[in-house]
Order: structure tokens, then C-alpha cells, then sequence
């Protein structure tokens, strides 16, 4: 834990969690989309993005000199960059702050890759916990297909390769996202996963998230204030 | 010390027990001597027939580079800068500490995780938090600390450098006053985290306020028990020939270090005559990369 200055935190931290292939990427940018189009202050976030930390992953990655323990640590690095820099800010300033992927991702990747799960709470509990953490549940079977259909070419970390699970990255990438998923649900509990059908409609599984994000949320609260925006260094009027 | 262990979790699959080298610290503020002592006392275990190896802050090869560019735009924060520095720490762990360890050398580390857990708790972070995330360092067999006068620093960074550096003064935390007070007040912090760090993990300290040859002589009786202990189990030699006894006769105390030591440490004490230099940061951060650079050990 860090300490953390006083005074209230007005923002709202949603995050949403699941498998490769869950289809939570495509469920939070119709989130963000929609929360845009109805003038809220809303700020979306990634997973491994900061442009520093980006250069030694690359590194590591490439030389293949990374073990469970640089690999987590260099993640949780890049992540408290975010946080310090974007997220805690934002929530701040009012922000509705969307995450895809928050720490649980590491949670569950770095514990299948050998960490010991408590040194991992520890290692990210400075990071504020989400208000909401959807959980796009989907059978392992359907979330590899979705994946293994329209991509041929697996990563080598992403396949699970360093774990030495498989010499063949499909069957290495099926393996470890099977170990993936099971962390998840160890997780479902601890951390009140909101637990969405991945395997129903697109569209019924925004619904459900508009509605559960309403109902948790005074939405009110985070209208934008200014009714005009920048556009190429322009102010430019809304409505 | 018996079997080697972590301080907490460890790191997955590594057995702590296999790792028969040595493993000694040399911790203490910016200006303390560190690197002088680090020098001394792999000479003195080379001729007594010891392979060793340095370690140090910031040199691993997957996040020291990128550590030093951070510095320069100082544009992380402190949770950020925590992280950071700790995964250099794994990186080093992991690719040079224990595979040296495993190999029987005496790995002689200028810092340790301690220095970081001293800058870490000065910037808010909880010590339980920190002393979690260490847990998956290796328990060195002796931690020196050498604990100076914090004005005394600050005069040796004027004669080294002719000035003060940013993160040595804790630019990044210190709001009021000058670069002097900033320093003086950082590096007290720092002092006082070492103290207790001192407390929880057993250093071993020493009156950096000293001249670099006393205080060498008084690593050299420290040690004593534990290189004795190496010498007979390895079975190399009866009597080690440099284990003669400082106390005895100050005189024999006065061959410490190789020549080029010697010559360093006269150098070092020899007061600088050069005018002051401006552009403290880059200059400093140059001599950061000197210092860093102990010989042949910097992949």
C-alpha cells in the first residue's frame, strides 16, 4: 500500500475482465461509445500501453530474458505508470475511467506462471479496486475458436510458450488459457466479478451493461461540463 | 550463516539452498564510500583466492538503461519509480546474483534492496507493502552499513563533483529551502529508514565518518569469521595468508588494496581543485555510469 492524499475520489473506475476472445474488447469500446455520444467525461484505458516501460518489454521479449518474476514486475511497472499518471488523476477529476483489463489480468497470468498469489495482492493493491469488474464468461472451447479461427500466428508470450507447456504454440495457447480461465473463477468471488454471458447477443450483453452501469452509477454526476471541444486545435460548439 | 534463504515468497523454482557462494552488501548514502569499500574488499578476496563479482543499482540489462532516461525527463512517479527499480533488482537477482552464487563466487552487491526500501518508504509507501515485495530477495550473509554524517556527503559530493546532484538531494520530494538543505534533509530521511532497516535486518555498521582505509580494515575483521570458515571448508590453504590480524599491528592493515586502489583512494581523498562545473544532472548521471561499471562484471 502507498499512502494515498485525502479528499474524495468522484470518478468511477469500471473494468471489464475475461478471456482472449471473450468479446469484453469489443463490449467496452460500445460502452465507451455510447457514454461519449451522451456527453459524459469518460476516459478509456489499456492494458500495457505506456510508452516507457513499452521499450524494456520489447527488450525482454525479444532477447527472451524475461522469467514469471521480470515479466510480472515490468507489467506492474507499466501499470503504475497508467495509474500514476492517467487513471488516479481522472478519477479525480471526475472522470468515468474504463479499463480493459485491470489487475486481474496480471493476477491470473503472472499465478500460472509461477507467482505466488498474496505477493501479487500485495504488489498491486496501491491501484484503487474498480467499482465495477464486468467478467465476460465464456466456455474455453468457444472463446479458442473465436480466437484460433480468424488468427494463424500466436505470439510467444501470448501463446503461454515460456511455460514450457507445449512445443506447439496452438496446443501451448490452449493449455494456458485453459490455466487462465481457471484463475478467473478462483477470482469471481473474491473480487465481485459482475458476470456477463459472454456466449449471448452482442447487443443483449450492452444492455445489460448500460443498465447495471445506470443502476450503480449517478450517471448525472459526470455530464460533461463545457459544451465545446478542441478539434485540430479549434474550439468547436456541441449542439 | 547456515542454509541460504529468501526473505519471504522467494522466486518460483529456485532453491535457495543450492546457492553456496557469498553474497555481502555494502549499503550506505550517497558519498559514503560504498563503491571505494566494494573495490577494497573484492582486491582483498581476489589475492585470498575468492572469484567475485559486483553488482550494483541500475545495471541490469533489461530496465538500467531505460531507468537512467527516466531520470533524466523525470517524468515517473513514485509508485512508477518503485516498480521500476524493483524489476532491475529481479533482473539482477535472477541473471547475476544467484547464477554467481550457484557458481561459488562472493558476489559483492554496492546496495541492495535496502536503499530502495529507505527511498520508497520517504515517498509514502507502507513498509509492509515493501517488505512483501522484497520478500523475494535473497538474505546476503553480511549487509555493511556505513553510516555518515549527512553534511559529510554533501561535502564529499562538492569535492567530487563540485556540486550537488537532483535525485541525491530528493529534488523529487524536497519542496522548501536550497539544494544544500534539500540534501541535508533527504539524505537524513534516508538515514533514519536505514536505521530501522538497520534494526529489522541486522547490518552491520560502520562509522562511515572514517578515512576509507580504517574503515576497509574494519570490514576485513568482520569478515574474518566468515572467509576463515570458506578457507577450511574449501581446504585450499591451512591459513589464509591475508587473515593476519589488523588489530595486532596496524602496519600489515596499510597493504589493503591493490596498488591501483591505493592510488584511487589517495586520489579520492585528495582534494579537487577544479572550478565548479554547471549542468549538475547530466554530469552527475556520467559519473553514475562510471562508477557503475565495476570491472568485467557489466553484461
Amino acid at each position: 500500500m502507498w499512502e494515498e492524499s485525502k479528499g474524495v475520489i468522484e470518478g468511477k473506475l469500471i473494468a471489464v475482465e475475461g478471456l482472449d476472445g471473450s468479446g469484453k474488447s469489443t463490449q467496452i469500446a460500445l460502452l465507451k461509445r455510447w457514454l461519449e455520444l451522451e456527453s459524459y467525461r469518460v476516459f478509456f484505458t489499456e492494458w500495457n500501453s505506456s510508452a516507457l516501460v513499452k521499450k524494456s518489454t520489447r527488450k525482454g521479449k525479444k532477447q527472451k530474458i524475461l522469467t514469471p518474476m521480470s515479466f510480472s514486475l515490468i507489467h506492474a511497472t507499466d501499470f503504475a505508470d497508467r495509474y500514476e499518471r492517467q487513471i488516479l488523476p481522472l478519477l479525480r477529476g471526475g472522470y468515468l475511467v474504463l479499463a480493459d483489463r485491470y489487475s486481474f489480468t496480471a493476477f491470473a497470468r503472472d499465478a500460472v506462471r509461477g507467482c505466488d498469489r498474496i505477493w501479487l495482492r500485495n504488489l498491486y493493491n496501491f491501484a484503487r479496486l474498480p467499482d465495477i469488474t464486468f467478467f465476460f464468461n465464456v466456455p474455453l472451447q468457444v472463446a479458442l475458436n473465436r480466437i484460433l479461427a480468424g488468427r494463424p500466428q500466436l505470439k510467444f508470450h501470448e501463446a503461454g510458450m515460456d511455460l514450457g507447456l507445449s512445443d506447439d504454440p496452438f496446443e501451448s495457447f490452449r493449455l494456458f488459457q485453459g490455466m487462465i480461465y481457471d484463475e478467473y473463477k478462483r477470482m469471481q468471488r473474491e473480487f465481485h466479478f459482475v458476470v456477463i454471458d459472454a456466449t449471448r447477443p452482442p447487443e443483449e450483453q450492452q444492455q445489460l451493461m448500460r443498465s447495471i452501469l445506470q443502476q450503480t452509477v449517478n450517471l448525472k454526476k459526470f455530464k460533461q461540463r463545457m459544451n465545446w471541444e478542441f478539434d485540430n486545435g479549434q474550439a468547436h460548439f456541441l449542439r | 550463516m547456515g542454509k541460504r534463504t529468501f526473505y519471504g515468497k522467494g522466486i518460483p523454482d529456485i532453491n535457495p539452498s543450492e546457492l553456496e557462494g557469498l553474497l555481502i552488501v555494502v549499503e550506505g548514502g550517497d558519498g559514503s564510500g560504498r563503491s571505494t569499500q566494494g573495490a577494497l574488499l573484492r582486491d582483498w578476496l581476489g589475492r585470498l583466492g575468492f572469484p567475485t563479482v559486483a553488482v550494483g543499482l541500475k545495471h541490469s540489462e533489461l530496465v538500467g538503461p531505460e531507468i537512467e532516461e527516466a531520470m533524466l525527463g523525470n517524468t515517473l512517479g513514485p509508485r512508477t519509480m518503485s516498480l521500476f527499480y524493483a524489476t532491475d533488482f529481479i533482473d539482477q537477482l535472477e541473471h547475476v546474483i544467484i547464477p554467481s552464487l550457484r557458481a561459488g563466487f562472493v558476489v559483492v552487491a554496492d546496495r541492495y534492496f535496502y536503499t530502495l526500501m529507505a527511498r520508497d518508504q520517504v515517498r509514502g509507501a507502507n513498509v509492509e507493502w515493501n517488505r512483501s515485495l522484497y520478500g523475494m530477495a535473497l538474505k546476503p550473509d553480511m549487509s555493511f552499513y556505513l553510516r555518515t554524517n549527512p553534511k559529510l556527503l554533501a561535502e564529499r559530493s562538492f569535492r567530487k563533483h563540485g556540486a550537488l546532484d537532483y535525485w541525491e538531494s530528493g529534488m523529487d520530494i524536497e519542496r522548501s529551502g536550497d539544494m544544500y538543505q534539500c540534501f541535508v534533509r533527504y539524505q537524513t530521511k534516508l538515514q533514519r529508514e536505514l536505521d530501522k532497516l538497520s534494526k529489522e535486518y541486522g547490518f552491520e555498521e560502520i562509522d562511515g565518518d572514517l578515512g576509507p582505509i580504517a574503515i576497509h580494515r574494519e570490514v576485513q575483521k568482520r569478515l574474518e569469521g566468515l572467509i576463515a570458515k570458506r578457507t577450511l571448508k574449501g581446504g585450499a590453504a591451512k591459513r589464509a595468508p591475508g587473515l593476519r590480524r589488523p588489530r595486532t599491528k596496524k602496519t600489515t592493515s596499510k597493504k589493503a588494496g591493490s596498488k591501483a586502489t591505493r592510488a584511487s583512494v589517495r586520489k579520492a581523498l585528495k582534494p579537487k581543485r577544479s572550478l565548479p562545473r554547471v549542468g549538475n544532472r547530466a554530469r552527475s548521471t556520467a559519473s553514475h555510469a562510471r562508477s557503475a561499471k565495476p570491472s568485467g562484471t557489466r553484461r
